[in-house]
C-alpha cells in the first residue's frame, strides 16, 4: 500500500491548485473590495512610517483580511531584514484586530 | 416575526430557484407559514421549478406600482397550505423594483408569514442587491468550483457591507454555505475542490452538502421540489438542510463516494 501512496501523493492534483489560487485572489479582493476605503493607504502610510526608522522595501508590508464567522480579521505583516549584511529576512506577523459583529475583539 | 431568509450565490446555475424552492417547500412542509418571492425580473423561473406557472396573474412590480394588492399577488401552492409564491415580473426591467417598494411589501410580508425566502437573481447588480437587503439569514449556495466559490466570497462581502443590517449597525446578516453538486467521487481523486477546501476559504457555517443528483432535473422538469422526492439524495439532503436551519443537529450524509462494485470499476476503467 506504502508504494501506492507514494504515487499518489507525488501528484498534484487540479483541485489542489485550485484551492491555492482561489486563496490568493480571494485575499486579494477582500482587501479590495472590503468596503474599507482606506486600507489601500493604511498600507502605504504604515509603510512610511516603518520606512522613517528602518530602510525597508515597497513589498515589506503585507495586508490580508480574513473572515473567521462573524469576525474580519485584519492581519498586517512586516518583513524587517535583520541586519545589513544577511539578507535573510525575518518575518514579524502582527495579528491586528477583528470587527463586526458581537464578537469579542481579538487583539 | 418572520424571518427574511435571502438565497444567493452571485454566480448564475449554482442552484439558487432550485434551492428556494427546496427550502421553502421544506420549512412549510414542517407546518411554517412560507412566502417564497422572485427577484429575478424579467427572468422569472421560480414559477416553473414551483410548478405553478400557469396560475401567476399578479406578480411583484404589480404591487410595487400599486396595481394590485399582494393579496391578489400571491400564489397559494397547491400542494401546501402553508406556503405562497410571489412571482417576478417577466416584462418589466430590474429597476422596477424600487427600495421602498420592496421595503414595503417585505414589512408587510414579514406580519402574516414565518418565513420569507427570496430567491436572488444571478450578479450582483440592483435585483441582487434588493434581494439580500432585507435578509436576516443567508443561504450561499456554492458549487465546488473556482468561480463560483469566488463569486460567494464576494457576496459574502456584501452581504457584511450592504445589506439593512449592516447599514444600520444591527447584528449581522447570519450566512449559511450550501455547497451544491457535490461529486464524491471526484473530489476523492482529487478533480474537485473538497467541501473542506469550501469551507477553508469561505469560513461560515455549514449548512448541507447537496450531492450532484439527476433528480433535480427530473425536479424541475415537473415542476415539484426536489424536497419531495425522498428516494433522491438531493432531496434528502435538503431535507437535511431544512432540519439543520430550524436547528436541529443532524449529520452530514453523501460526502463519500457510493461504494462501487468490482464491474461498475472496471467498467468505467474501460471507458
Amino acid at each position: 500500500m506504502r508504494f501506492f501512496d507514494y504515487y499518489r501523493s507525488k501528484k498534484v492534483t487540479s483541485a489542489k491548485s485550485a484551492k491555492e489560487r482561489l486563496q490568493i485572489i480571494i485575499a486579494h479582493e477582500r482587501i479590495q473590495n472590503s468596503g474599507h476605503d482606506y486600507l489601500p493607504i493604511l498600507q502605504k502610510e504604515l509603510l512610511d512610517v516603518i520606512r522613517k526608522y528602518i530602510p525597508v522595501d515597497e513589498e515589506a508590508v503585507k495586508i490580508d483580511l480574513d473572515r473567521e464567522g462573524v469576525c474580519e480579521i485584519l492581519e498586517i505583516n512586516v518583513t524587517l531584514p535583520q541586519n545589513e549584511e544577511s539578507a535573510k529576512a525575518k518575518t514579524r506577523s502582527v495579528r491586528l484586530f477583528g470587527r463586526k459583529g458581537p464578537a469579542p475583539f481579538e487583539v | 416575526m418572520a424571518r427574511i431568509v435571502v438565497v444567493t450565490s452571485g454566480k448564475g446555475g449554482a442552484g439558487k430557484t432550485t434551492t428556494s424552492a427546496a427550502i421553502a417547500t421544506g420549512l412549510a412542509m414542517r407546518g411554517h407559514k412560507t412566502v417564497v418571492i422572485d427577484f429575478d425580473v424579467g427572468l422569472r423561473n421560480l414559477d416553473l421549478v414551483m410548478g405553478c406557472e400557469r396560475r401567476v396573474v399578479y406578480d411583484f412590480v404589480n404591487v410595487i406600482n400599486g396595481e394590485a394588492t399582494l393579496r391578489q399577488a400571491l400564489i397559494q401552492d397547491k400542494r401546501i397550505k402553508t406556503l405562497a409564491i410571489l412571482p417576478a415580473s417577466q416584462t418589466r426591467d430590474k429597476e422596477a423594483l424600487t427600495p421602498e417598494g420592496v421595503g414595503k411589501i417585505i414589512e408587510e410580508l414579514r406580519k402574516d408569514f414565518d418565513y420569507v425566502v427570496c430567491d436572488s437573481p444571478a450578479g450582483i447588480e440592483h435585483g441582487a442587491m434588493m434581494a439580500m437587503y432585507h435578509a436576516d439569514d443567508a443561504i450561499v449556495v456554492t458549487n465546488p468550483e473556482v468561480s463560483s466559490v469566488r463569486d460567494s466570497d464576494r457576496m459574502l462581502g456584501l452581504l457584511s457591507s450592504k445589506s439593512r443590517r449592516a447599514e444600520q449597525d444591527e447584528l449581522p446578516v447570519s450566512c449559511h454555505l450550501l455547497l451544491s453538486r457535490y461529486d464524491a467521487l471526484r473530489v476523492q481523486r482529487g478533480e474537485m475542490l473538497s467541501l473542506q477546501d469550501v469551507q477553508d476559504i469561505l469560513a461560515i457555517p455549514l449548512l448541507g452538502v447537496i450531492p450532484e443528483s439527476p433528480a433535480v432535473l427530473h425536479a424541475s422538469n415537473s415542476g415539484t421540489p426536489v424536497i419531495y422526492d425522498e428516494k433522491s439524495e438531493a432531496g434528502l439532503a435538503y431535507g437535511d438542510a431544512v432540519a439543520r436551519f430550524l436547528g436541529e443537529e443532524r449529520p452530514h450524509r453523501f460526502l463519500e463516494p457510493r461504494r462501487q462494485g468490482f464491474f461498475a470499476w472496471l467498467f468505467r476503467k474501460m471507458r
